[in-house]
């Protein structure tokens, strides 16, 4: 149920504001959706990679001598046969393409084979043999901060330590006197994306020497960016064709196959196809930083904050990623939305022999919501307030300053969000309903209770996100719009090379078009890197930024169709002028670096609030919890498509219920214990309850319709929500999530 | 060493030379038979995304071997629009919005397409019980229950 106070109006020819179908949609339904894993050409190999299964080791030598000898292998390549750069990365090209002279986590790639089997792609890649000397690993994060740790990479194991420094806290760590003060220490488990569609793609040698890779990822030209130099081709030669993307999620920001698949292909001059299993699939992409807090919070009598201090500790894993950018969120965003004049955050990424850690959808601020959140909920016992009163006032607004100093100017209606929250209905407690029904009950299906031993708890969470890139980033976006007659009527082509990973960009971007141009025929056009880069599907900023781009190549065309007088129809002035087309990139209100020291600095151009309200059951008898339902209120500025739109606040809200209560990779030792969906759970349509949505309006005046990027938001407030319920029903402190059975059961 | 598969997928008697005897149903439909909307999220029964029809009963393709098919009937995603007539399952996923990145979708329309077809009215309950075995990541599952009860009802779905 949702409940929207849409400014927009309905229109008739598919604009801005209306329930428009996917334009791929059709396809999806029919089974015929090109992903990156159907794609298939008569005579290509597959590939299969060969990795560590230490955690971190010597490679001493490598036998190729039996996997080459194998009938059906094509080819079996080592480090040594990387082209050019053996290395790439995001934030820090530390990560070798294929193993050096060590590995430093379990699972790190060491060899590929192409075969024309997949099969006996994997058998080759068994046979092949890998001499190691195992090594002491550094699997504890926080003896990685400890200068003393054998260091992982030369530099030493502290990735990014980022300080934030505000009111007193500038001269010194002493905190200012307060009524009331709160400590909480808090722990988040390592979350995985979890996106259905596995790593894949196909690579095709050219007859110019270079390659056309069919991919599913998050960001082509960047992706280019680090495979050209591997593979030691000019970028023009790597040419990059988005597949269909089975999900995203942030996983997608780093490579996986891109280079194996493409040095394969240049190596037999055959098509190459990797794909990932399930279980490659864990070891293929990073992770969701783990995360171990320190938080104290000081409020007046009344329950004002006079100071907030944070220890935030990240722990990136093997190789830097998006490590640095993970950092400076937690930092700058680590004391939630939330006017506070005194902050003393320290937040640190540091490298471990742990799998590598990067982008997860929330990406740094979902590990601090969840500590700020229980935080509040704390001192709002302690100040004898309802967790939504203590919330409000403490809340920021248009003219708040966060942890950064960063004046907030635009709507943050974060108190008129929480009072709409808490005036939404109650849901039925299932418990206490006459005969209730079991399935609705902890247990559900298998019938562990029949209402005994069940209790009912409701909890408050709100998160604060940054939209798109931040800190600096040169963040833009490339549009080419083409309008011209096809079978005399006017259609519009729109090019960019955006990746559309299910989000619905493809549909947003369409209306945005036939909004500018009031044309109802238009095409989107398969991304490729024929056009200039439009930046990630991350951040929450596509609709914002390519969704800019678009809008600003429309101007421009109608700028120039214009100059022929407003007495012409459109059709009788393309049939003069032939086509237009325009190109145009499009760039937000620029970032700034934060201070190394205090933090301070306008490092985001754009934040965006979520609340939620959580109701849950638990079994207290066997730990089980059953969230009953999820309320959430979001402000987005601007209603692009309604329909997407619910879409994105549900299944964030779903990735925010796995981490409160199911989600995590665990780890022994450095070693993956669980990497299946048997034992890696995420949420099922009997996990999740039903959502109960308002959407605000109130728009941001920097930013394209004054929208407000709305994919991430919900993903940070429901965790605390979930958990604060649960703790409400309980009494028990719950530091950690996931939470386990045993976290309430055996306590 | 490999194996003749003879089966029939989607009303067409089908004949599938090369198998290795390792190989799943999935494999055999995405890789030798051009059939690929039925998914490989997980190949090993845990998603849902290979959901077919195997002679009228739902399974997972990706935990039948091939050679398990033999002489039997094989539905799949592909097979129930009528042409360019969507299935009402398929309908309803697209007007609520059903559909995010859509590898779950295959798998979950034909798990919808069963269950409208056992039970043209079913509840919430019932529905989340029979769709509990198809993982979706993007939609939250909201969008998909609204699918399912818009497409019952319309009508139950074509035999």
């Amino acid at each position: 149920m949702t409940t929207s106070k849409a400014t927009t109006s309905a229109n008739t020819f598919g604009g801005i504001g209306g329930n428009l179908p996917r334009p791929d949609g059709t396809l999806k339904v029919r089974g015929e959706f090109a992903y990156s894993s159907d794609l298939w050409l008569e005579d290509m190999l597959w590939g299969a990679t060969l990795r560590s299964p230490h955690v971190r080791a010597r490679i001493l030598g490598i036998d190729l001598t039996e996997a080459i000898a194998m009938p059906g292998v094509h080819a079996v390549l080592t480090h040594d046969d990387v082209p050019g750069e053996k290395h790439y990365g995001l934030d820090r090209r530390d990560q070798p393409v294929l193993a050096v002279d060590q590995v430093r986590y379990q699972g790190e790639a060491v060899a590929i084979v192409a075969a024309d089997h997949p099969e006996t792609a994997r058998r080759a890649a068994k046979a092949i043999k890998v001499s190691y000397e195992p090594l002491p690993p550094v699997v504890d994060p926080a003896w990685a901060l400890d200068p003393a740790s054998p260091p992982i990479h030369p530099g030493g194991n502290v990735v990014r330590r980022q300080p934030v420094r505000t009111g007193v806290f500038l001269d010194g760590p002493g905190a200012p006197p307060a009524d009331v003060v709160v400590v909480g220490e808090y722990e988040v488990g390592m979350q995985d994306q979890a996106f259905l569609g596995p790593e894949s793609g196909l690579a095709v040698p050219a007859e110019d020497g270079g390659v056309d890779l069919y991919i599913a990822t998050q960001w082509l030209h960047v992706d280019r960016d680090q495979l050209a130099p591997c593979l030691g081709l000019p970028p023009e030669l790597v040419r990059l064709t988005l597949a269909g993307v089975g999900g995203a999620f942030g996983a997608r920001e780093d490579l996986s196959m891109q280079v194996h698949a493409c040095m394969l292909a240049l190596r037999t001059g055959r098509p190459v196809k990797i794909v990932y299993d399930r279980q490659e699939s864990f070891f293929g992409h990073v992770h969701r930083h783990p995360a171990r807090m320190r938080y104290e919070h000081g409020a007046d009598a009344d329950g004002r904050l006079v100071y907030v201090k944070a220890e935030i500790l990240l722990d990136g894993g093997a190789y830097c990623s998006s490590s640095l950018a993970v950092v400076g969120n937690a930092a700058s965003l680590g004391a939630g939305p939330y006017e506070v004049p005194n902050i003393h955050i320290d937040a640190y990424g540091v490298y471990t022999n742990n799998p590598p850690c990067g982008a997860m959808r929330g990406f740094g601020a979902v590990q601090a919501c969840f500590g700020y959140e229980s935080q509040m909920d704390r001192l709002a016992a302690a100040c004898g307030l309802s967790p939504v009163e203590i919330r409000i006032r403490n809340a920021v607004s248009e003219g708040s300053r966060i942890a950064t100093g960063q004046l907030v100017d635009t709507p943050a209606p974060l108190a008129e969000m929480l009072a709409e929250l808490a005036a939404m209905p109650m849901p039925d407690l299932p418990a206490e309903r006459p005969g209730p029904d079991l399935r609705d009950l902890p247990g559900g299906v298998s019938q562990t209770t029949r209402g005994e031993g069940v209790r009912h708890g409701v909890g408050y969470a709100v998160g604060l996100k940054n939209i798109c890139y931040s800190e600096g980033f040169d963040d833009y976006s490339t549009a080419r719009v083409r309008v011209e007659l096809l079978g005399g009527k006017p259609h519009v082509l729109v090019h960019t090379a955006a990746a559309e990973v299910g989000q619905g960009l493809v549909t947003v971007l369409a209306q945005i078009a036939r909004t500018e141009l009031g044309v109802a025929n238009v095409t989107v056009a398969p991304a490729d890197t024929r056009v200039g880069s439009a930046g990630s599907s991350s951040a929450s900023r596509q609709s914002y930024m390519t969704g800019g781009a678009v809008r600003a190549a429309c101007a421009a065309v109608r700028d120039r169709l214009a100059a022929h007088g407003p007495a012409e129809s459109l059709t009788e002035i393309l049939a003069l002028t032939g086509p237009i087309e325009e190109t145009r990139e499009y760039r937000h209100r620029p970032t700034f670096p934060m201070d190394p020291f205090t933090g301070q600095g306008d490092s985001h151009t754009q934040l965006a609030l979520c609340v939620h309200r959580a109701v849950v059951a638990v079994d207290v008898e066997l730990g089980l919890v059953k969230t009953v339902e999820l309320a959430a209120v979001q402000d987005v500025g601007r209603i692009l498509n309604p329909i997407a739109l619910e879409g994105q606040i549900h299944g964030a809200s779903a990735q925010g219920l796995g981490l409160a209560l199911m989600e995590e990779i665990q780890m022994e030792g450095g070693r993956v214990l669980n990497p299946s969906f048997t034992d890696y759970l995420i949420p099922t349509i009997l996990d999740m309850p039903p959502m109960r949505l308002s959407i605000l309006e109130h728009p941001d005046p920097h930013a394209p319709y004054g929208l407000r990027g709305a994919g991430e938001p919900a993903t940070l407030s429901s965790t605390p929500a979930i958990v604060a319920a649960v703790r409400n029903a309980t009494g028990l402190e719950l530091p950690r999530v996931p939470i386990r059975p045993e976290h309430i059961a055996l306590t | 060493m490999s194996i003749r598969v003879n089966f029939t997928v989607n009303g067409s008697a089908e004949s599938v030379d090369g198998v290795w005897e390792g190989e799943s149903l999935l494999y055999v439909l995405r890789e030798r038979m051009g059939l690929p909307g039925s998914k490989n999220a997980c190949e090993q029964g845990e998603c849902g995304s290979c959901t077919v029809y195997l002679d009228g009963i739902p399974v997972c393709a990706c935990l039948v071997a091939a050679g398990q098919v033999e002489g039997r009937s094989v539905r799949t995603v592909e097979g129930l629009a009528d042409g360019d007539r969507l299935d009402p399952v398929q309908e309803a996923f697209l007007e609520c919005g059903a559909v995010q990145c859509g590898f779950c979708t295959p798998g979950l329309i034909v798990a919808c397409h069963d269950l409208l077809a056992r039970n043209p009215a079913p509840g919430d309950a019932e529905i989340r019980e029979a769709l509990a075995g198809n993982l979706c990541r993007c939609t939250g599952y909201e969008k998909i229950l609204d699918a399912v009860r818009l497409a019952a009802a319309r009508r139950a779905p074509r035999p």
